[in-house]
């Protein structure tokens, strides 16, 4: 079932409204990996507001859908998510990274509810991920893992082993998305370690891939349906833009990790406004 | 809770260590359906392809790949399972150590690590197999339980205490069959207290692993030929280590010696002498291991000769150590 335009409003208000969160989040923490956290918005919020099962008063729920953020330095963005929820308090976030909260850069899954993972060191994501589909097979549960890579995180070894496994299980009730913002810490992805032709090699290891563009519900919505029916595990590659919705970062990977003061943050917001409008403008919302 | 499991020595005698494991997590998984296994092709090697056989659905074998198979285990321990992984200990405490670190020990996660062809007891393949510094890494990781049994049916001990723990465990086996230490289980074993196998007050010898069987010979042979009585201490569990125990032994003996198939930096040796540092009574003490040194390589009962972990080492040092002038005073109090 397509995205309806009430349904595809509703993402594109909750994806700015989450990513303003951010922002503020980034401005009282002082600095932060915005870059990414901008990227992966979009996936988080279909994920979190139209697909996944979770009880917000119970975020341990043994049968909820599962979320790894493999990508862990995202966190700064994915505790806007566990805010709104209701996991965290929203005044929580105005502790982020500083002495003694319970939210780091990395979140840690014993100090944030709602964290499924303790992520930060590249290249775990997808093998926790597996082991957690693995074990909903040997429980009878029907849980979908849903993991987030990104794309410099694929350097990684471990992520090839893990994708090797998630074919040889046919783990299909494990969705494999790819952040693919082209921006690693040092520069582009195909200049630090070229990770092009990148769809074949998911290909290669046995996914059914798609390559989308990462800030098109429409387009996600469509790939994640897909990838529920599927017969063979999917690996969603989704286009997206380093800083997305913030002109002056987008695309730009030396925003991979930057600090910003109130000036700046309201110029992040100022951006945000016109993206969202631009967002509903363009793809006709 | 699985448990209650006990083998006398008739029953695991013509078992390797590995197999006393295996035949241990079988039982238990009988009992126990959320225990489940992982190796990295090595079924036949750490001998848990008996549990392939008796439980195809809850075994995985996720080939050539430690870090994965770490990942999947905390993955699967984070949605209730049991999942013990097997693989050589080199490959757990070096190669999949990040994983190790992160993902299971830093998120506390109840998974249990059988790192087996620990030390030198896979010797011909030499140092790239050889397994002597896991201890150290291993007790260094927050979270988790670190135990070196003695013998097979000490494994059985600690895979069964392994189970019943909640949160990771590290348990170092060696590859074949160990000298037998005890002919049943039931002497009490408990994860962080030391078992005593030989009374002695001259010194204490402190082992682990294949040092306990040699430790409990010297003393035997101490006690026949040189009139020494020596203390034995079975020190199973690295981390929590048996504090008291120590202490005592300092305290009764004032000598002390530990013996390991590892570097003598940061593991048993280097445990006791942390308590012992921080006890505030003085003694004389020696560590017995591989001296700061990667292992030539060859069968196990020559390497341990050459590193002096044997019964001969271990006397060769005590003769040595008795050597030594030390004071006759029973009052501690005036050492701190």
């Amino acid at each position: 079932m397509g995205l309806n335009l009430e349904e595809l409003r509703r993402l594109e208000a909750k994806a700015n409204e989450l990513r303003h969160m951010t922002v503020d989040t980034v401005l009282h923490a002082g600095s932060g990996h915005i870059g990414g956290a901008m990227s992966v918005m979009d996936i988080m919020t279909i994920l979190y507001y139209r697909f996944m099962r979770i009880k917000k008063e119970d975020p341990r729920w043994e049968d909820r859908d599962r979320f790894i953020l493999s990508k862990g330095h995202a966190g700064i963005g994915f505790v806007s998510i566990l805010a709104d929820l209701g996991f965290l308090e929203r005044e929580q976030l105005k502790t982020f990274n500083l002495t003694g909260s319970d939210l780091g850069i990395h979140l840690d899954c014993n100090k944030a509810p709602g964290v499924d993972a303790s992520t930060g060191s590249l290249g775990h994501g997808l093998s926790i991920a597996l082991g957690m589909a693995l074990a909903a097979r040997q429980l009878n549960k029907d849980f979908i893992t849903y993991c987030v890579l990104g794309d410099g995180e694929c350097n990684e070894g471990s992520v090839w082993e893990a994708a090797m496994a998630v074919s040889h299980y046919n783990a299909t009730n494990l969705i494999t998305f790819v952040d693919r913002n082209r921006c690693m810490i040092d520069g582009d992805t195909e200049d630090v370690m070229k990770l092009e032709p990148f769809a074949d090699k998911w290909r290669a290891f046995g996914f059914d891939t798609r390559e989308i563009d990462g800030h098109s519900f429409r387009e996600l919505n469509d790939a994640i349906e897909h990838a529920l029916k599927a017969e063979k595990p999917v690996a969603i590659i989704c286009n997206t833009i380093k800083g997305c919705g913030i002109d002056f970062m987008a695309g730009d990977f030396r925003w991979h990790y930057g600090a910003i003061n109130a000036e700046l943050a309201g110029k992040c917001h100022a951006s945000l406004d016109q993206y969202y409008q631009t967002c509903l403008e363009g793809k006709g919302v | 809770m699985a448990g209650g499991i006990s083998y006398t020595s008739d029953e695991t005698t013509t078992l390797s260590t590995g197999e006393v494991y295996a035949k241990m997590l079988c039982d238990l998984a009988e009992q126990d359906p959320r225990i489940v296994t992982l190796t990295a092709d090595l079924a036949k090697s750490t001998k848990i392809g008996a549990f392939m056989e008796r439980f195809p659905q809850r075994f995985y074998n996720v080939g050539i790949a430690e870090q994965n198979m770490f990942g999947i285990a905390a993955g699967m321990a984070k949605c209730g399972l049991i999942p013990f992984t097997s693989c050589f200990a080199i490959f757990t405490s070096c190669r999949g150590l990040d994983q190790v670190h992160t993902d299971i020990c830093y998120q506390n996660l109840n998974v249990k690590m059988i790192g087996s062809h620990a030390g030198t007891s896979f010797g011909q393949a030499g140092t790239t197999h050889h397994s002597t510094e896991d201890i150290a890494i291993m007790r260094s990781m927050a979270n988790l339980v670190v135990i070196v049994p003695a013998d097979g049916l000490e494994t059985a001990n600690a895979v069964q205490a392994a189970v019943a723990h909640q949160g990771p465990v590290y348990l170092r086996i060696n590859r074949g069959f160990d000298q037998a230490v005890y002919d049943n289980m039931d002497y009490g074993f408990e994860i962080g207290k030391a078992v005593q196998l030989h009374a002695g007050t001259d010194l204490t010898i402190i082992a682990c692993g294949s040092g306990v069987f040699q430790a409990v010979q010297a003393a035997r042979e101490l006690a026949s030929v040189d009139g020494v009585k020596a203390r034995v201490l079975n020190m199973h569990t690295i981390k929590p280590i048996d504090r008291e125990a120590i202490m005592e032994a300092v305290h009764d003996t004032r000598r002390i010696i530990t013996v390991e198939d590892h570097t003598v930096i940061g593991g048993l040796g280097g445990a006791v002498a942390e308590v012992i540092a921080e006890g505030g009574m003085a003694c004389a003490f020696r560590r017995l291991g591989l001296q700061d040194a990667f292992s030539p390589i060859g069968l196990h009962e020559d390497l341990m000769s050459h590193h002096k972990i044997d019964a001969n080492g271990i006397i060769e040092t005590v003769r040595e150590l008795l050597q030594l002038d030390f004071e006759e005073d029973d009052d501690w109090t005036d050492e701190v």
